[in-house]
């Protein structure tokens, strides 16, 4: 569960977490797109340090660091899968050269910059400012209310979860005995309790729904309403510029690589 | 037979009306209420109430449309609300005129804060922001729990959640609002709590009441009006005190308040207080003369 | 028999529910927690089966230490009704809800065969032995969960709010059935706020407030006193508060149940009752 913390909102305020979700998530794409622009190690690293500050002022670098702990697993695969295929492939029985092991570091860093980046735009924007977000984008009323009415019972069905788990352990059901089989199976009277409620508990959400209104209008007014604000034009013209940049420096230059750099 | 006269007036008074009311769910073969024949007048502050499977749930959701709109089904005679009828509105349009509180109070909150949820129904019927602004901060003060607005409704207690649910209503200005046993998680204190938001509703800003509730001890203070259904009937429809000590009232199995029962089996043994008391405080004043009597 | 002994116990979100507990719960004892909603009542029945582990002091139960077993063990002996129901059907026929527990502590077939035609009878539900428990009203479905729990016969019965959402007949029946259980010899706890419930089967009661037990007597001398019942944020039964009005008049103050409030006023205007 600890890689899920590192991606869930703390009820923290900053800069960060003020700032427009639509800018934010557009930062994250640009990140996302430069990341994939190169394949070389240098801008890569360049690309890992950039979204840094952005942490340290948010304030959430314990559950930042967090998240990078959870992708560490999928990141070491990564690596070995690039190193070896890439070695077996090309360069086997010579010694593997340093190109190959920049080359294997350098798709490794790309996959961790994708997973600091989204992680930051998680960590540092709330549900209903995420929702918000949606429904502004013109994402059609219904997607942006399942999305926050799953987001707000999220914690509602975890705790009917350990209810329902208590309730069959008090008829004797045992939950860790059992080889594989009978463990999955152990698992039903815990997911069909769970799965009926839900279904109940949509019924009940949709009465409610109704009576109040529900599908009255063709366009929706807002309690909320967000405003791009100087920080967010900021942002997003800086994210541009960055963008650009990439761009020519993609277009017009040859990025050396660090094996060379270093003589190795 | 009234006069003419006396039937305009009873229109004009009457926010809800039914008249040979029967409903039968689809699928089902037995209808779930029958021959239902009420009025609640404007004002009102009417208790619902009789056995579990009695109709009560089922006619309540017939007053703001979920019947039949929503539940499908065969509906006979006529159901009137606020002088629309119901079958020929639809749902949104019968939710500016009544509101309906659920009984789970989780799942009538969909919103990650409470002031976003009061905003909602609002929101649907597309109030401009200033005026959404100025109702959703009245409902919540009218209800006392301004201090709540921006937490999420996962936090809240119970009794809480209970209040939230009835600012989401309120905040839509309905010239009615029903309960369905809004009260029945929470503990005595909290139920206290709903049952004096509600009467302040009732006593102060004039919304007509309709209460679905068993617990009779802590509610019928309140109430100038009490139906009794049984089997998909109305047994009984009159004033509470009258309601409470009938004969029908002890067959159908009614939880008539204590101080109402000690009345009674005072009355049996050929002690008669003045007045039919329904609370404590009634009971000790009636008792209290009728000791010095002797 | 049931021993608590200054129990501590914190919940991984930072509640702390049970602030030095400590009590004995006699074979035989029909005992009402009361106290408002989270006051610790849930909390401290759940570390009878052992679902709660105390942080500090110890639970034991018939000499075993609660710590030292699994819950199936302790279940065993001690059978809790959870207030919903549906927390806990799941199976496609209510004979199958019914044998669940006697299938998970290991029953000969044939014992559940009997025990389950013996509970459904109990709570009256013979005639749904083959409906599958989702069709059933919800008083039945609460019906089938007891059976469920009856069925392979606890010496000790927990029932974590029954009254909730029942209307006044299925109370009485409910009342009538656990005074029974009682009468059987088996250990009754029931958490509730209901005081007029408790106030007519006249159990021992336990008051908490904020994890701690602030009183442990009979329902008559408890429901009756009126800081107790302010403490614990619970209201006396309206028979008690009819009397506590006419206290002035030299009356008792320690009554709860209607039919004795009568014979005591008859009584006092010289009527024969």
């Amino acid at each position: 569960m600890s890689v899920f913390e590192g991606f869930r909102f703390r009820r923290v305020s900053s800069v960060i977490h003020r700032l427009d979700p639509r800018v934010k998530f557009f930062y994250v794409c640009i990140l996302f797109v430069m990341a994939v622009m190169f394949s070389e190690l240098l801008p890569l690293i360049l690309l890992f340090f950039v979204p840094l500050p952005f942490v340290l002022v948010a304030g959430v670098q314990r559950e930042w660091l967090r998240s990078l702990r959870g992708g560490l697993f999928l990141a070491v695969i990564i690596f070995l899968s690039n190193f070896l295929f890439t070695y077996f492939y090309r360069q086997y029985p010579k010694a593997p050269s340093a190109s190959l092991l920049e080359y294997s570091f350098a798709m490794t860093l790309r996959f961790i910059v994708l997973v600091e980046s989204f992680s930051i735009f998680f960590l540092t924007t709330s549900p209903d400012h995420l929702g918000l977000a949606l429904e502004q984008s013109h994402v059609p009323y219904e997607f942006c209310f399942a999305f926050t009415t799953a987001v707000r019972f999220v914690p509602v069905l975890a705790d009917e979860a350990q209810t329902i788990m208590d309730a069959q352990k008090a008829r004797g059901l045992e939950l860790e005995r059992g080889n594989f089989m009978k463990r999955v199976r152990n698992y039903i009277p815990i997911l069909i309790p769970l799965i009926v409620g839900a279904i109940r508990r949509s019924l009940e959400l949709a009465e409610a729904m109704e009576s109040r209104a529900w599908g009255a209008s063709e366009k929706r007014t807002n309690l909320y309403v967000l405003k791009m604000k100087r920080a967010d034009y900021s942002l997003a013209l800086a994210s541009v510029l960055m963008l650009i940049f990439a761009v020519y420096i993609r277009l017009f230059f040859s990025v050396p690589s660090l094996a060379m750099l270093l003589n190795v | 037979m009234k006069g003419f006269a006396n039937e305009m007036a009873d229109e004009i008074l009457a926010v809800i009306e039914t008249r040979n009311l029967t409903y039968m769910y689809p699928g089902a073969t037995k209808p779930a209420i029958e021959d239902v024949s009420i009025t609640i007048e404007r004002g009102e502050f009417a208790i619902l109430t009789g056995p579990s499977g009695c109709g009560k749930t089922t006619l309540c959701r017939c007053f703001n449309g979920l019947i039949p709109h929503f539940y499908g089904g065969k509906l006979e005679g006529d159901v009137a609300v606020a002088d629309l009828k119901v079958v020929e509105h639809s749902i949104y349009e019968l939710a500016r005129h009544v509101g309906l509180v659920f009984q789970n109070p989780e799942n009538q909150l969909f919103a990650l804060s409470v002031e976003k949820d009061v905003a909602f129904g609002l929101e649907n019927l597309a109030v401009p922001r200033e005026d959404m602004r100025k109702r959703v901060d009245w409902a919540l003060q009218i209800t006392g729990i301004q201090e709540l607005s921006e937490r999420s409704p996962h936090e809240l207690s119970g009794g809480q959640q209970q209040r939230v649910a009835i600012a989401c209503v309120l905040a839509m200005q309905p010239d009615v609002m029903i309960l369905d046993e809004p009260t029945s998680f929470l503990d005595p204190a909290g139920a206290q709590k709903i049952f004096e938001v509600i009467n302040d509703l009732n006593k102060n800003l004039g919304i007509t009441i309709i209460l679905v509730e068993h617990r009779l001890d802590l509610a019928s203070k309140y109430a100038n009006h009490v139906i009794v259904m049984d089997k998909g009937k109305v047994m009984l429809d009159d004033e509470p005190r009258r309601v409470f000590t009938s004969e029908k009232a002890r067959l159908i199995g009614v939880g008539v308040p204590k101080a109402t029962r000690l009345y009674q089996i005072l009355g049996e043994s050929g002690v008669h207080l003045g007045r039919v008391p329904v609370t404590s405080e009634e009971a000790s004043i009636l008792l209290r003369e009728a000791l010095k009597r002797d | 028999m049931i021993e608590v002994k200054d129990v501590y116990f914190t919940y991984p979100n930072g509640v702390e529910a049970l602030r030095g507990v400590s009590l004995t719960i006699p074979d035989g004892e029909f005992m009402a927690i009361m106290g408002q909603n989270g006051a610790g009542k849930t909390t401290l029945v759940k570390h009878f089966n052992g679902l709660l582990k105390p942080a500090r002091g110890e639970v034991v139960v018939d000499g075993v230490n609660t710590r030292e077993v699994s819950v199936a063990q302790l279940a065993r002996k001690v059978g809790f009704v959870f207030q919903n129901p549906d927390h806990q059907l799941f199976c496609e026929t209510v004979e199958d809800e019914v044998a669940f527990a006697l299938r998970n502590f290991g029953f000969e077939e044939d014992a559940i065969k009997s025990r389950v035609t013996w509970a459904l009878n109990l709570l009256d539900v013979t005639q749904y032995r083959q409906a599958s428990p989702f069709m059933l009203s919800g008083g039945e479905r609460k019906r089938v969960a007891l059976a469920s729990v009856l069925a392979w016969d606890p010496k000790v019965v927990i029932l974590d709010e029954p009254t909730i959402g029942q209307d006044h007949q299925q109370k009485e029946k409910l009342r009538h059935f656990i005074v029974q259980l009682n009468a059987q010899k088996k250990t009754v706890i029931i958490v509730t706020h209901d005081v007029e419930f408790v106030a007519e089967c006249s159990p021992r009661v336990v008051l908490m407030s904020e994890g701690k037990i602030v009183a442990d007597g009979g329902a008559e001398e408890i429901l009756t006193n009126p800081k107790l019942v302010a403490q614990a944020s619970i209201v006396p039964p309206q028979i008690t508060q009819i009397f506590l009005g006419l206290s002035d008049l030299g009356l008792p103050t320690n009554v709860i149940d209607v039919h004795e409030a009568r014979r005591i006023l008859l009584d006092l205007m010289g009527v024969a009752s």
